[in-house]
């Protein structure tokens, strides 16, 4: 793997952003690589601009933040607005499926990450595809470890839910090649 | 998978548990970002190991609070944000006077007043070490990761029983909210606060007995009786207007820390031998900095970072001592110039010193500070 590969994930308060960054950073922990995990957020705690940004390297992580990240998820279109419409050119932008990208001419990753959750599970594993997408995507982690991780993170009674989510957004990496 | 045990934990968590494995036992403040998580950590730890936790009405209340418990003989802890480090400033300065050992947490977001609630700042530097009025003595610890975080609580904790003194742990919110790898020893060092020999009539709670400026600290309940007061106080802790036994209480309170500055100032360097230009950055900044120093010696430039991790007493003879190379100090930090003012007194016109100051609420990110680092060699 690169030196130093990052992650920014964003969306809106209460999407599970930080969360699904947390558990991205924990499962390259448990492999033994390096990992931070930073977040900011607006001070309501639902619905404003939430972003998380996960670095992971074999080496030592000095600087916390990304700086041009090598992933960029954006599960809102105001996120995609914010942080999508000019990333970097080696950024890969994946946005969900409803984000409306029209009038940016930027590359992006399509991914139908909210209604594979809404129609398939429920609304608030969205994350947890959008997860499952980057690790299989991205191949940073196992799926094991992704697994591993997520399953220390979540409310007791969810696992069956969450495993199932995960592995949803494994089979949309396939497809997107 | 590795086989050492690597925790990923919060910053935040990391000073929790690390109070708890000093031994804190009792927690009271009110909630405020970024420091909240402290709290609410708290609240769930604390009972679990027979400890307190209090939610006060305010930050004042809540330093009156932690100052009660320490004086029983517990291990106490208050934690906040400027606006809140703002009240608990008054209660400080009793604990000062009244040698109380408690540590208080301050995570930096921009200021003045509610300013930014969740952006990063170091605007409070100052404010760490003549927040309370009146000569004082003052520790202030620095952490720049989520185990210095862990680490140095647990210090903050040791100086403070040692010295019989409040104890500052103060950060920014990067470090406070970051997540990271943590792998931690096996032993920490754990120090109790010196008490009155078993039996010994005629207590004086400020009787300098060992010669150290440190007098032995009873806990009320324990059967000792004794009088603790905010105002200028003789041995046996009543107030007096003596001007002698004032000069003489302040000179003891200033001298318990002086004596030993240069032992409880501590530091990192990073590629510092042999470096002209000396970046002085603490907290987060001192993250991006160290990613600055790097790639300028990449680029041939002789540069390095010096760290400062105790903000006071702050280590002076060490930063002396790592100039004899240097034709420049830079000082970049996320306000409009506090730290530089020390590195200034310090280097005393030796060589130059430049500040590079930021207050947007943002982490200089490495190319802004990189760039403005070689604009300023460049000049």
């Amino acid at each position: 793997m690169a030196e130093r590969t990052e992650f920014r994930l964003s969306g809106s308060g209460g999407q599970g952003i930080i969360t699904a960054g947390i558990v991205l950073a924990e499962a390259a922990i448990l492999e033994g690589k390096n990992a931070i995990q930073t977040q900011s957020y607006g001070p309501e705690a639902r619905g404003g601009a939430s972003k998380a940004e996960v670095v992971i390297s074999l080496g030592e992580i000095d600087y916390p933040k990304a700086t041009v990240p090598n992933y960029l998820l954006c599960l809102t279109s105001e996120a995609f607005r914010l942080f999508g419409a000019d990333a970097p050119e080696e950024t890969v932008v994946i946005v969900d499926a409803f984000v409306d990208t029209e009038g940016s001419s930027r590359k992006v990753i399509s991914v139908p990450i909210i209604q594979t959750a809404q129609s398939d599970f429920k609304p608030i594993v969205a994350n947890v595809i959008a997860l499952g997408f980057l690790v299989a995507y991205s191949e940073i982690v196992t799926q094991e470890a992704a697994e591993t991780a997520l399953l220390r993170r979540i409310p007791k009674g969810t696992e069956e839910l969450n495993k199932k989510a995960l592995a949803a957004g494994f089979a949309l990496a396939k497809t997107a090649g | 998978m590795s086989e050492e045990k690597v925790l990923f934990l919060q910053g935040n968590e990391a000073c929790v548990l690390g109070a708890l494995r000093a031994g804190m036992r009792f927690f009271a403040g009110y909630p405020i970002t970024p420091s909240s998580e402290i709290a609410e950590i708290s609240s769930i730890e604390l009972p679990k190991v027979g400890g307190r936790f209090i939610q006060m009405e305010d930050e004042i209340a809540s330093m009156a609070a932690v100052i009660g418990a320490s004086m029983t003989g517990v291990k106490a802890m208050t934690a906040t944000s400027g606006p809140g480090f703002s009240l608990k400033q008054e209660n400080i300065g009793f604990a000062c006077m009244a040698e109380v050992p408690v540590v208080v947490v301050s995570i930096m977001r921009m200021g003045p007043s509610t300013g930014l609630p969740t952006s990063p700042a170091q605007g409070d530097l100052m404010q760490a070490r003549w927040g309370t009025h009146g000569d004082h003595p003052a520790i202030c610890l620095i952490p720049s990761s989520v185990k210095e975080m862990y680490e140095f609580t647990i210090r903050a904790f040791n100086l403070s029983e040692k010295y019989r003194t409040p104890v500052i742990l103060m950060t920014d919110e990067v470090i406070a909210h970051m997540r990271e790898g943590v792998k931690l020893q096996e032993n920490y060092e754990i120090i109790e606060r010196k008490r009155p020999a078993p039996g010994a009539f005629n207590y004086q709670p400020f009787l300098d007995i060992d010669g150290d400026g440190v007098p032995p600290m009873a806990p009320y309940g324990e059967g000792y009786k004794f009088h603790v007061t905010g105002l200028s106080h003789d041995e046996n802790g009543f107030a007096t207007n003596s001007p002698e036994k004032n000069e003489k209480l302040l000179k003891r309170l200033k001298y318990k820390v002086d004596k030993d500055a240069e032992e409880i100032a501590t530091y990192s360097e990073y590629l510092m031998e042999d470096a002209e230009y000396v970046l002085v950055a603490l907290g987060s900044v001192s993250r991006t900095a160290q990613n600055v120093a790097r790639q300028l010696r990449a680029n041939g430039v002789k540069a390095g970072l010096f760290t400062p991790k105790t903000l006071w007493p702050f280590p002076e003879a060490a930063l002396k001592r790592h100039l004899s190379a240097a034709k420049l100090v830079i000082v970049p930090e996320l306000n409009l110039g506090q730290l530089v003012l020390e590195v200034e007194r310090i280097v005393k016109g030796s060589c130059e010193v430049k500040l590079i100051a930021k207050a947007s609420g943002e982490l200089f990110k490495t190319d802004e500070l990189y760039n403005q680092v070689a604009g300023v060699i460049g000049e």
